[in-house]
């Protein structure tokens, strides 16, 4: 079965894990995740700037990891992503910002993606509110 | 033949000024552009958005009106709006910034029965 799996919460949400979770147990069961997307605050899992304790969970690099060990498609909102400060190399160009934060292997794109996920997906699963 | 798209209810629960609700509103117009057919509704305090005169400006805001009032044009007709959220807040159905059918909670789980996919936000 093809999932299609959303999260709209940051990374301190614990819908930020729980969909990791979730995502995991997916592919462990057999199935396929045509696309992730993050929307709304779970952007900020798309940067590569948060600095966590050293005992503590990084949840930005586990999904990091994830998406890619298995090669997955991991779609950010661009539009939400650079209403908070998370950009790549080009939109950091273009908008003249000092930095990127964020590059593979997650990619910016529209909602458009979410949309198009949600028609070509088995189940479609959203984390987070 | 080209395959049949699934519907889409998207569910607002946000309160006007929150940017959430902006951003249901955008996931609404986006799949309308794509010619998915999107029904919304609006709940909880996101039955907020559609209550005309708001003055955004005061909280340095983009009114929501403008993409609101886009809805019907990009072809979503089935505006939805929760009669016991309005209740609660002492609202009465109508004179909204677009017209929206009052429902109750059986014809929201209908609504949710009837559409392939569901996403709140």
């Amino acid at each position: 079965m093809k999932f299609a799996i959303a999260l709209l919460a940051g990374p301190q949400d614990p819908a930020a894990r729980s969909a990791l979770k979730f995502a995991e147990a997916v592919l462990a069961g057999g199935h396929q995740i045509s696309r992730l997307f993050f929307y709304r605050d779970a952007v900020h899992l798309a940067s590569t700037l948060g600095v966590q304790p050293q005992d503590e969970c990084d949840l930005a690099q586990r999904w990091r990891a994830f998406i890619q060990d298995n090669q997955l498609d991991a779609v950010v909102c661009i539009a939400a992503a650079l209403r908070r400060g998370v950009l790549n190399e080009a939109e950091a160009d273009r908008w003249e910002r000092p930095v990127a934060n964020t590059g593979e292997p997650w990619a910016l794109s529209g909602l458009g993606q979410w949309v198009d996920a949600l028609q070509t997906a088995d189940r479609a699963v959203t984390f987070g509110t | 033949m080209v395959p049949e798209l699934k519907s889409l209810l998207v569910i607002s629960r946000q309160p006007p000024s929150a940017l959430a609700a902006r951003e249901a509103l955008d996931l609404a117009l986006a799949a309308a552009a794509f010619g998915v057919p999107v029904s919304m509704l609006f709940m909880d305090a996101g039955v907020l958005q559609l209550l005309p005169g708001q003055e955004s400006a005061l909280i340095q805001q983009k009114p929501l009106a403008a993409n609101l009032q886009a809805l019907p044009m990009f072809g979503v007709e089935d505006v939805y709006v929760c009669h016991h959220s309005l209740a609660e807040r002492g609202l009465q159905p109508g004179r909204f910034l677009l017209t929206a059918k009052a429902v109750d909670s059986a014809e929201i789980a209908s609504l949710l029965d009837h559409h392939d996919q569901v996403v709140t936000l």
